[in-house]
């Protein structure tokens, strides 16, 4: 059985440079690899090795202050290179130089026996680090109480890809992932599924089929439609590839570490898929594959609109499986920009041409477009939010530290991420995904 | 610009203008400024596009005002010719001191503002500033205009704490403090039709003469019918105005509100832009059909103003002006698209209520969108309330 979903609200951004799920996938090996902390909000890391340490793939680099048994794991076998560290000592990444050497092992006979097992199988071996908890958006905490579990089974974030389809392995993994999580939670364990795309029904999971531009893709997006979280409620939110991850560890005791980015974006001269390690070095997934034009590029490990800006020595950054290019845009001097009516502008105004040029990509750059405001026009986060949500009224209440108005007005369902179309489209540039994280942050040090 | 750069930053010689000279970069250039946190990519529009797409709105409005008055002018020395140019350029003429005026003032607070704050000049003004001569009789002196330009700029926008955070339409307060505060010089006979010539151009119009609007000529037409209120529309020179002349607008009035036509073609520039939500729109023209209708079924000699048709009573005075760029203001109107739809039907309906059993207050829409700024929070509070009662209750099941 399935569940039936069709969004209205939203907007699909098309932007130059998609790569397609039919081309070859290139595989590109990184000389290093890099585990981030900042990826994992809510995980407060705590050193396991030291600089020249031996390690294994799936072997712990890092662990939670506050739960030891969760960690964040190699994603290559190698010798541990450097604990970068920032201000105050905190750590910043942990580099792995690529050696030879085969993955850890985990002891994966007793992981399905039972809740415990299962948790404790998951926050060893890394995997329980690569979802995520609602409400707070951030790692879930090692006593969590999961009501439901969501997947998200496809993305809709601009030039992101899908999978072309699935193997029998592939299933035959993912069933074991949905079998394993359904030993965490009392509820059901939902994955989501473009229509008419090719992921067959799962065995154990609810399917939800969901139709509409983006953000169908995002976990926020189903959760709001199927149960939304209310207060005192947290659900598990992972996505597909984790899933595979989670039962493939589950069959064969290996957490699989590799993966496959869509090097996209203007600024690539042949978009592709590359395969290559989770954490892998943004120069070898690129790899002179960034157009040589003098301009100044934007690298960004992720999709334009959630993504994390990495400098050209940065790091492939969780959980994105994507890199885009494009042009930073701060070398460009445009004679009022605001009185323009070229239609290679990008947006949802219909006061400029390129709006009605539906099937035409953009070439967008980084640039602001315009200076920062007071909230002044009215409904436009309202249009590409697809959630029973005030959005306006909700950024309010955290922007005035309204505790109570916060938790009336649906914090709890929302993370960053279900907010970032509404600050692309934003009239007054305000910082709506970093007001909603300070807010989430906020919430969650009072109320501990 | 980026040659004279040193000079405006901070301990350079003219330090004290920096506002002012971002105001102009920025004005200038697209700013380079790149995101650095969020979303890489942003949609084009900002609020100076969006500001200069309703200046541009009220364009058709303030052109044909011009055109108006001169035409009235010519009506009232009696002329039986009327030189298109002429009328277009002594109504330039007469308005141009006004909009300098009021740009004077209102921009030269606004910079001061900035530059204490030491924030970027917004550009919320823009608007304000070419609403409030078009919204005020030809014959305001400028220093009336200026002092009532100052008193909202400061007190209504800027106490609150500038562009986005005021209450009230900063344009509608200078407009009625000029009614509270000047009423002689904002109602009867003498002041919406401008009566010196200019630079040479026009005539000195006859002592005596009456220039009324259409809403001033009904308290004192004694009406006792429907017939009787309509046989008693004249325009300046006696001629009688029918409903397509009020819909034309070449009768008395303020400066810019008196063509439904040229208002419309300024809504269909808001609405097909995006810029003002045909929510409200449509529903104060809902609102007011709504009220008229009420009004002129229990019509009674008593209110004269009670036998004036729907149509009427929509292309009459400031209603269709006040519709379109006054309650669409999305600052001081409702943000709930619930509330938008409460918010335009209540300015309708109140609008019309004041007119209709007002007589002192022919010009009901201007109260009734600043009444309704007023509400327009609570509105939004009562539509918040039931999204939150619907969470709770979600939750208790």
């Amino acid at each position: 059985m399935s569940i039936g979903i069709k969004i209205k609200k939203g907007l699909d951004i098309n932007i130059k440079g998609a790569a397609a799920s039919q081309d070859a996938i290139v595989e590109r090996r990184s000389a290093t690899a890099a585990v981030c902390p900042d990826d994992f909000p809510g995980f407060v890391p705590k050193v396991e090795i030291r600089e020249g340490d031996a390690v294994k793939a799936g072997a712990p680099l890092l662990r939670d202050k506050n739960y030891p048994g969760i960690k964040l794991v190699s994603p290559v076998s190698g010798v541990v290179k450097s604990v970068v560290r920032g201000e105050r000592r905190k750590i910043e990444r942990v580099v792995v130089e690529t050696g030879d050497g085969g993955p850890s092992r985990l002891d994966n006979g007793r992981a399905a026996a039972d809740a415990a097992a299962a948790r404790e199988f998951l926050q060893l071996s890394g995997l329980w680090a690569m979802t995520r908890q609602r409400p707070y958006d951030i790692v879930p905490l090692g006593d969590a109480e999961f009501r439901d579990i969501f997947v998200s089974g496809f993305d809709t974030a601009p030039l992101a890809v899908n999978p072309a389809g699935f193997t029998a392995g592939d299933v035959k993994a993912l069933e074991a992932g949905v079998k394993l999580l359904s030993l965490l939670t009392s509820g059901k364990v939902y994955v989501s599924r473009r229509q008419g795309e090719m992921l067959p029904d799962l065995a154990g999971a609810e399917m939800v089929d969901i139709e509409g531009p983006h953000p169908s893709g995002n976990v926020g997006t189903m959760i709001a439609a199927v149960k939304p979280v209310n207060k005192g409620e947290t659900v598990m939110c992972l996505d597909l590839p984790t899933l595979r991850r989670v039962g493939t560890a589950v069959l064969t005791g290996i957490v699989p570490m590799n993966t496959v980015v869509a090097l996209t974006g203007s600024e690539v001269t042949e978009p592709k898929l590359v395969k290559t390690v989770v954490g892998a070095e943004i120069a070898a997934i690129t790899d002179g594959d960034i157009a040589d034009d003098h301009r100044h590029h934007r690298l960004i490990s992720g999709n334009v609109l959630t993504g994390v800006k990495v400098e050209a020595d940065g790091y492939l950054r969780w959980p994105y499986r994507q890199v885009t290019v494009i042009p930073e845009g701060d070398d460009v001097d445009e004679f009022m920009g605001w009185a323009s009516l070229s239609p290679k502008k990008l947006s949802t105004s219909r006061s400029f041409p390129g709006h009605f040029l539906f099937k035409k990509a953009f070439t967008p750059d980084a640039r602001l477009n315009g200076g920062r405001r007071a909230m002044i026009m009215s409904g436009e986060y309202d249009k590409v939010m697809p959630m029973d949500i005030l959005p306006e009224y909700l950024v309010k209440a955290i922007l005035a530290r309204d505790i109570d108005r916060m938790e009336q007005l649906g914090i709890y369902e929302v993370a960053p991420e279900d907010f970032a179309l509404a600050e692309f489209a934003d009239t007054s540039k305000l910082e709506l995904q970093k007001i909603v994280r300070e807010g989430l942050d906020y919430l969650r040090k009072e109320l501990s | 610009m980026d040659k004279a750069r040193p000079a405006f930053e901070p301990g350079g010689k003219l330090s004290a203008f920096r506002s002012v000279y971002d105001g102009m970069d920025t004005f200038l250039f697209t700013p380079r400024e790149t995101s650095r946190s969020g979303v890489h990519i942003h949609d084009s529009m900002d609020s100076k596009r969006a500001m200069i797409i309703v200046v541009l709105s009220l364009l058709p409005c303030l052109v044909f005002g011009m055109y108006n008055c001169g035409y009235q002018h010519w009506l009232a020395c009696g002329a039986t010719e009327f030189p298109f140019w002429g009328l277009l350029l002594y109504g330039f003429l007469a308005i141009l001191p006004s909009i300098v005026v009021t740009y004077l003032v209102g921009l030269g607070i606004e910079f001061a503002v900035a530059q204490m704050r030491g924030e970027e000049i917004q550009e919320g003004f823009l608007v304000t500033g070419i609403l409030i001569p078009m919204i005020c009789p030809i014959e305001t002196p400028l220093w009336m205009i200026a002092v009532a330009t100052a008193f909202s700029v400061i007190f209504v926008k800027e106490v609150f704490g500038g562009t986005g955070y005021n209450i009230f339409n900063v344009a509608l307060v200078t407009r009625a403090f000029l009614f509270f505060a000047y009423p002689a010089k904002m109602s009867g006979d003498g002041v919406f039709v401008s009566l010196g010539s200019m630079l040479g151009l026009g005539g000195q119009a006859p002592d005596g003469f009456t220039g009324a609007t259409p809403l001033g000529q009904i308290a004192v037409s004694g009406a006792r019918s429907a017939s009787d209120l309509s046989a008693a529309f004249s325009d300046v020179a006696g001629n009688h105005i029918d409903l397509w002349h009020m819909f034309l607008g070449l009768i008395p009035g303020s400066f810019g509100e008196t063509s439904t036509l040229c208002i419309l073609v300024g809504a269909l520039i808001l609405l097909l832009t995006g810029i003002a939500s045909w929510r409200v729109i449509l529903s104060v023209f809902a609102g007011g059909a709504v009220m008229a209708l009420v009004a002129n079924w229990f019509a009674t000699p008593t209110y004269p103003a009670s036998f004036l048709s729907v149509g009427e009573q929509l292309c009459l005075g400031g209603f269709a002006f006040a519709a379109v760029f006054m309650a669409s203001d999305p600052v001081t109107s409702c943000r709930t698209n619930v509330g938008k739809y409460v918010y335009g039907f209540l300015v309708g309906v109140v609008a019309i209520l004041i007119r209709t059993y007002n007589n002192g207050y022919p010009e009901g829409a201007m109260l009734a969108v600043l009444l309704m700024n007023a509400l327009a929070p609570l509105i939004d509070y009562c539509v918040v309330e039931a999204n939150v009662r619907r969470r709770l209750a979600r939750a208790k099941s």
